[in-house]
């Protein structure tokens, strides 16, 4: 199945929670995506998965980006019943606190990819298990690929910057 | 005119210092410590290999514990949270101990100097280095050329 038949069979039962679909200019290079309002993310995952038709039972990757007026979680699904996938993304306008709802109960390869989207981006999950930085240390300052982000000087004694 | 005694002694006897002995025994037993982190590890391992044979300057024999090792080569991109480890493992190798700092990386942080946040822009921030081998990664040849200036340097001190 096709983005755009996802995406219709999508506003059909989430309405406006689904964004409208935006043409990508001719010759573009990028996958086609479907936009969904962040409070609704949880149950289009949900139905993602579970729908017969759709069954995305494989998540690729959770991704992070930030934007200068926002920030965009990217999930990439895959069925392997169907071996069609979809591109599916979550605008965030709140930047100081960013929060999406976990999606580990529907994926378990999701717990560790929220982490390092928590650790690097600083995006919150709720109800996830285990909220902690996968990466950096547990007492770091800051989440690195963050536009405005500073380093810190000291880490433990030791200089980190040049 | 000498004495018979000191005839045979003359042949048969050298006479040193103890340092010199010390550090002939020290440079000609260099034993490095089996720490690779990155790629130069891959190079460390070709150096070790009977290719470029470590062996023949006595610095061949990879010890998995510092406590048997005299020479850590820090081998590759040092990352702050690595930082802690490699001071607490050369604190405990036992003296007379020695470092060379292997690559860019580990030298002054190679291509993270500007943007890595999570690395040490040269480990000599952490632990005193004797020896720096330039490369990214060093040429075998290059970590031999860099032993061979510990060992001068191990000699002359």
């Amino acid at each position: 199945m096709l983005t755009p038949t996802i995406h219709e069979k999508l506003t059909q039962k989430f309405e406006n929670a689904i964004l409208p679909l935006k043409e990508l200019p001719p010759g573009s290079h990028s996958d086609p995506f479907i936009a969904v309002n962040s409070s609704k993310l949880h149950s289009v995952l949900k139905y993602l998965k579970e729908d017969s038709d759709l069954l995305f039972d494989n998540l690729i990757c959770i991704s992070g980006v930030d934007y200068p007026d926002r920030i965009e979680v990217v999930y990439h699904l895959f069925s392997y019943k169907h071996l069609h996938k979809v591109v599916i993304k979550s605008l965030l306008s709140d930047k100081t606190k960013p929060v999406l709802e976990s999606t580990c109960d529907l994926w378990k390869a999701a717990n560790w990819l929220e982490r390092e989207v928590f650790d690097i981006m600083g995006v919150h999950f709720n109800n996830h298990p285990d909220l902690r930085r996968i990466l950096l240390p547990e007492d770091w300052e800051g989440h690195p690929l963050r536009k405005d982000y500073k380093t810190q000087e000291f880490w433990h004694g030791i200089k980190v910057g040049m | 005119m000498t004495s018979p005694l000191e005839d045979i002694l003359s042949q048969n006897v050298l006479i040193t210092t103890v340092d010199k002995v010390a550090n002939w025994a020290r440079e000609s037993a260099l034993w490095p410590f089996t720490f690779g982190l990155a790629c130069c590890a891959i190079e460390m391992m070709a150096v070790g290999s009977p290719r470029y044979d470590l062996d023949r300057f006595g610095a061949g024999v990879f010890r998995a514990t510092p406590r048997q090792a005299d020479l850590m080569i820090v081998a590759g991109t040092v990352t702050l949270k690595m930082a802690e480890c490699i001071k607490r493992l050369y604190d405990q190798m036992a003296e007379p101990r020695y470092v060379i700092s292997m690559g860019s990386c580990a030298t002054h942080g190679g291509p993270y100097w500007q943007y890595g946040y999570h690395v040490l822009k040269g480990v000599d921030r952490v632990i005193p280095v004797d020896i720096y081998t330039p490369g990214c990664p060093p040429r075998p040849e290059a970590l031999i050329e860099g032993i061979l200036k510990l060992q001068e340097k191990i000699r002359t001190a």
